[in-house]
């Protein structure tokens, strides 16, 4: 511990640390914009400048260590008078029409401005031009940029795609896609890290909330049947940007929100999970059985950012992927087709919505040869957490006071299993308990293969299955990703089945998800989503009653012709920019 | 009111000039990567400033060539803006009435020809070719990449031994580099900024005086891979330190008695002593590198053919450096009495000595082994030394301090006198060397002003013995006959070291880029270690754990520069013992503690700050 004075009143703090952590953990925080733990340390925006006595420059309390002795102003009249400065300067190049703003009321540019009281400014405004493509699934507005660099360096560092750099040099520095490329033209995985990480509203996923809601949207379309399907991880999310505690934030009342903005059938991507356990998990033992007809490991496939990151990074390696499709895929294929024809309905009217935590998923339903239902698209719609949360509020539902409601059927049951997909880790546990149940025709107990849990970036286990050894591992995060194919290229590593998820923490800290600035709250929500699969009834894919049911009345088997037809598809109909 | 008045400068005035000082090492401080066009844009804003706006070119048309490059800048120009700069600052360089004008379109011009690709790249896809790829400006300049930040912060405090470990990473002559290393690192050193750059060879001598022996890190595990490397210079030794530490297990050749190369056979000893240039062998050779001495490459007894390499080792490193000499073409260069640089110091070298006592020495040329000699023949005891040379003195590619120390020890410059003949006795012994005065004229084409011929007689210089020394040539017959690729006299290898058609085979240094300083030779070597080691299927990471101390919180007041001290001139130059001093502990410190730290401040704590590893 160093002892230091921080406004005068004593202080000690951790040796090593920053002047702004010791700061906070002393209660006399400093505001600071670019900076983000661990990734953006680079002292850039000068907000959180502070004055230290027998120096004469600010110095920036993000990358400077507290020192045995240190009196550290936070607030000073020269701390006051730069901090307000540089936000105005800012300010003269940022696009401050807030109330159009898609992160207004969660931006730390306007906390922070508006903290100091910045009511008027004497800098001319000076906004970049903003260029990009409306249609892409991520949007870019230069003029919101702030030139934090976090972009920059959550894809560099965490995800290791190095999409974003800068671009222009001095005066004209600005944030653009790297190798001078058009981002269409670009390897981005579309994981979303950029946009979750971003402070003020230059990166969004594209709004496709209109689709639904406008005069001419599918709501108001009586020949449409709108139905929604709601992901794992989404439910674990929904509530935080609406006041909603935990408990208030059930999947029930969830439920309710989406029947009173409209939808006429709101199912659970739960089932599309368990069915993809049923598919993806035969897949595995069947390979197991043709081991030489396969290379393993085998990949999961649920995740389209990682679909996208192997096709454009190690395009040999894509047969190693499960074609079983996406659990939203599934559902939409089953919802068109079988659920379609149960209930007597033209699928021609349906109109498929799904809600996840992920930008890739928008992509994922327009690639043209993943739709098997013969009609139009599978899946007909992709909004994000956050654009569910936009419509709530757009209507001012007041969901405290929603009731509980369950989720239709029969696509609205889950089990346990197919929650914790939403969770790193959660695919393959899943995966697991309904692979011993094939091969053992006995279940396992439920939390068997608990180590495959958890929050570290790249996991790994032995699962002893009636004598033989599955070798299975487990990793989030792209850049854990490459780290464990680069292994795997290298033969210093084999495994029989991986699972592996674009974004840190799963889908639970997904590029979808709501925007907490400084927060990864990954962890929480998967947390969340392994409490629902304690209290489930159901724990194992194979038991969902529902899922038993559309193998018997329509599918027939695992991987049978039907099956194959409806649920999985070929990861080299389509291709990435720059793919062979 | 006064007939006459005396001018006094105004507050204003001195600031004013104040201020162009600053701008001046400002400028000198420029990190490399900057936009062209964008420099030349600020120029023409400076230059546009100046204009007293008598004349219509200089008022008006320097103020529209900017609006233009603006344009350009702004990515709001075509094609046809580029052929517009380039009609306007034609004109105005042709009409300006003086120099304010014409030489600020002439820098428009110069520009737009010298960077063309880059006004295109602006106005065809609104970008900048340039980029901050390696932002730390001394880092930047050095050859080898050495993480100078880090090392001077470890020298700061007081950790010299982390400090000769971090150098190592990248650079495994430590000490040969820190009493001989021509040290561009300094040139572009941002203390520039505040008062002049940061004694960075300084700062390495503080380490490798104060470190003490410092053990080669540990080798990765044996590949049983081997790789020839011919000459045991700092090319050659630095990849095979790299290799060796890379698993690999390498053989030098040396065709010498002793290993180093130049930095043994043309550096004199009271510059770099023996004992510390073998500070670096030893620690090299610690990592069981093969050596063999006095062992030619080539055809003959004795000697072993490039086949038999090729076909005995996995591959082959040519690293013979720069060892022939350079004729001058004169009449009389045959004479007794006539030496060259390569020759004597390499005499000197072998511990063998040339007896200089009274005699009247004059040497030709004005690099830094001009200089080596000169200084050279004075500790031999000759009762004068001369150097002849065609330019001005300080057109001398000779680094400034070397000629100084030449001076001080009691060498005469000749400048402007071009060498004509040498005047020889019956015996064929020197006995002068005549001279053709010059004068200096128009600047070249390489930017330096050329001596031209001027109506004065040739003179007559008396001497006994002339010591030749304007360069070194590379043996390249024996290669060339194996069918290694020459050209213009060097060997033809890639910037990655590989030499084409010649699978396996490598080569760098002096050999490739012609005679050059001792950090690009082992720069070189390191490129020539990371390739051969790919070639060889294997992609080692050479790396250290030693910690950089994040940077203090402090003010960066201006302040003086502190230089490495020379023992007195009268006395140095009776023998061969170094010349240089070591600093104390307080220079060190003060020194150290002057870097500006550009690994954490500016753009290095965002990029590119520090490469950790290769």
């Amino acid at each position: 511990m160093v002892n230091i004075k921080i406004n005068d009143i004593p202080v000690s703090a951790a040796e090593g640390a920053t002047i702004l952590e010791a700061a906070a953990l002393a209660n006399m925080p400093v505001p600071s914009l670019c900076y983000l733990k661990d990734i953006n340390e680079i002292g850039a925006c000068r907000v959180c400048v502070v004055e230290i006595k027998g120096v004469n420059r600010l110095v920036p309390a993000c990358d400077n260590t507290v020192q045995e002795g240190m009196e550290i102003y936070t607030n000073s009249a020269r701390v006051r008078e730069a901090r307000r400065t540089n936000v105005e300067l800012l300010l003269s190049q940022h696009d401050c029409r807030c109330p159009s703003c898609v992160r207004s009321g969660n931006c730390s540019l306007q906390k922070v401005a508006n903290d100091l009281g910045i009511f008027e400014s004497q800098y001319e405004t000076d906004l970049p031009k903003s260029s990009w493509p409306a249609s892409f699934p991520m949007i870019r507005d230069a003029g919101r940029c702030i030139k934090c660099m976090r972009c920059i360096q959550i894809c560099d560092k965490v995800q290791k795609l190095h999409i974003w750099d800068i671009a222009g040099t001095g005066s004209r520095v600005n944030i653009g896609v790297s190798h001078n490329q058009q981002i269409t033209q670009a390897e981005c995985a579309l994981c979303g890290q950029c946009i979750t990480h971003c402070p003020t509203g230059a990166l969004r996923e594209r709004d496709d909330t209109l689709e639904l809601t406008s005069l001419h949207g599918a709501f108001a379309d009586e020949n449409k049947i709108t139905i929604v399907q709601i992901a794992p991880a989404v439910r674990a999310a929904w509530g935080e940007e609406l006041g909603l505690s935990r408990s208030e934030a059930t999947p029930q009342r969830m439920v309710s929100a989406l029947k009173a903005l409209g939808f006429d059938y709101v199912f659970d991507t739960d089932f599309g999970a368990d069915l993809t356990i049923m598919e993806e998990g035969s897949e595995f033992l069947e390979r197991l059985k043709k081991k030489d007809d396969y290379k393993f490991p085998m990949f999961t496939s649920c995740c389209p950012g990682w679909v996208r990151f192997l096709k454009s990074q190690y395009p040999d390696m894509v047969d190693q992927l499960s074609t079983a499709k996406s659990p939203h895929q599934m559902q939409g294929a089953v919802t068109k087709t079988w659920f379609a024809q149960k209930m007597g309905i033209d699928p021609e009217k349906i109109y498929n919505i799904s809600i996840m935590p992920c930008v890739a998923k928008k992509h994922e339903a327009a690639i043209p040869n993943i739709n098997d239902s013969g009609q139009n698209r599978d899946v007909d719609l992709v909004l994000t957490t956050r654009e569910l949360v936009r419509m709530i509020r757009a209507d001012h539902l007041v969901v405290q006071d929603l009731p509980e409601t369950e989720f239709d059927n029969p696509l609205g049951t889950g089990s346990g299993a197919g929650v914790i997909f939403g969770a790193t880790g959660g695919v393959m546990e899943a995966a697991l308990r309904s692979c011993y149940y094939l091969v053992t025709g006995k279940n396992p107990a439920p939390d068997a293969f608990y180590m495959v849990r958890g929050l570290d970036g790249w996991k790994e286990a032995s699962i002893d299955i009636q004598g033989s050894t599955v070798r299975v591992a487990v990793v989030s995060g792209l850049g854990n990703a490459r780290k464990l194919i680069r292994a795997l290229r290298s033969q210093k590593v084999s495994y029989d089945f991986v699972e592996v998820m674009a974004c840190p923490g799963g889908c639970a800290g997904g590029g979808g998800q709501p925007i907490h600035d400084g927060e990864e709250l990954a962890g929480d929500r998967g947390d969340n989503l392994y409490f629902l699969d304690r209290s489930s009834e159901l724990r194992f894919s194979h038991e969902n009653p529902d899922v038993v049911r559309l193998y018997q009345e329509y599918l027939g088997h695992p991987l049978s012709h039907k099956a194959h037809e409806l649920l999985h598809t070929d990861h080299h109909g389509w291709k990435m920019p720059n793919e062979k | 009111m006064s007939r006459l008045s005396i001018t006094t400068k105004s507050t204003a005035q001195t600031t004013v000039e104040r201020l162009y000082k600053d701008l001046e090492r400002r400028i000198v401080a420029s990190p490399p990567g900057l936009c062209p066009v964008d420099m030349a844009f600020a120029f023409l804003k400076l230059c546009h400033a100046q204009t007293c706006g008598k004349c219509v070119p200089c008022r008006i048309g320097l103020g529209q060539l900017g609006k233009l490059l603006d344009q350009v800048l702004n990515g709001e120009a075509t094609m046809e803006t580029l052929d517009l700069i380039e009609k306007t600052a034609r004109v105005i360089t042709d009409t300006a009435d003086c120099a304010i004008g014409f030489s600020a379109a002439n820098m428009v011009l110069k520009g737009i020809t010298g960077f063309r690709d880059d006004y295109e790249e602006h106005v065809l896809y609104g970008k900048c070719l340039a980029s901050l790829e390696q932002p730390v400006p001394c880092v930047a300049l050095c050859p080898a990449g050495v993480d100078i930040p880090g090392y001077i912060a470890l020298v700061a405090e007081g950790r010299y031994e982390d400090a000769v470990r971090l150098i190592r990473k990248d650079n495994p002559f430590p000490t040969a580099c820190a009493l001989v290393c021509e040290h561009p690192c300094e040139a572009r050193c941002r203390r520039n900024m505040v008062d002049t750059s940061v004694n960075i060879r300084g700062m390495k001598l503080a380490a490798v005086d104060y470190a003490g022996e410092v053990p080669a890190p540990p080798r990765a595990e044996k590949t049983g891979k081997s790789v020839a490397v011919i000459g045991g210079g700092p090319s050659g030794l630095s990849a095979a330190y790299y290799l060796q530490l890379m698993g690999h297990q390498t053989t030098v050749f040396e065709m010498h008695k002793h290993l180093g190369g130049m930095l043994y056979y043309g550096i004199p000893s009271y510059r770099l002593p023996r004992e510390r240039l073998n500070e670096d062998i030893d620690n090299i050779l610690s990592t069981d590198v093969e050596v063999k001495l006095e062992h030619c490459i080539g055809e003959g007894e004795g000697k072993t053919t490039m086949n038999e390499l090729r076909e005995n080792y996995d591959a082959v490193y040519i690293s013979i450096g720069a060892h022939t000499d350079k004729k001058v073409g004169l009449e009389g260069e045959d004479a007794r009495g006539v030496i060259s640089a390569v020759e004597m110091l390499g005499l000197l070298a072998d511990g063998g000595t040339i007896d200089m006592k009274g005699k009247r020495v004059t040497v030709i040329g004005g690099g830094n082994v001009a200089m080596d000699v000169t200084r050279s023949a004075i500790r031999l005891g000759a009762e004068e030394v001369k150097v002849v040379y065609r330019r001005r003195q300080v057109d001398m590619t000779a680094l400034p301090e070397e000629v100084r120390s030449a001076v001080a020890e009691g060498a005469e410059i000749c400048e402007l006198h071009a060498p004509v003949r040498i005047e020889t006795n019956e015996a064929e012994e020197v006995t002068a060397l005549i001279a053709q005065p010059k004068m200096i004229g128009k600047v070249g084409r390489d930017g330096r002003p050329s001596p031209t011929d001027c109506k004065k007689a040739e003179v007559r210089i008396p001497c006994d013995i002339v010591i030749v020394a304007i360069g070194q040539g590379i043996e390249t017959h024996y290669f060339e006959d194996r069918g290694i690729p020459i050209k213009h006299g060097v060997i033809a290898a890639e910037n990655w070291s590989a030499v084409e058609n010649a699978p396996g085979v490598f080569a760098g240094g002096d050999c490739v880029t012609g005679p050059a300083t001792a950090i690009r030779a082992i720069a070189a070597g390191k490129v020539a270690a990371a390739n051969i080691d790919n070639y060889l299927g294997y992609n080692h990471i050479i790396s250290t754990d030693v910690k950089i101390p994040a940077p203090r919180i402090k003010d960066y007041p201006a302040c003086g520069r502190i230089n490495v001290k020379e023992r007195p001139a009268l006395e140095r130059k009776k023998d061969f013992e170094a010349v240089e001093c070591s600093l104390t502990e307080e220079e060190i410190c003060q020194e150290a503690g002057r870097c500006l730290r550009c690994d954490h401040f500016g753009y290095g704590i965002f990029k590119g700050g520090r490469e950790t590893k290769w």
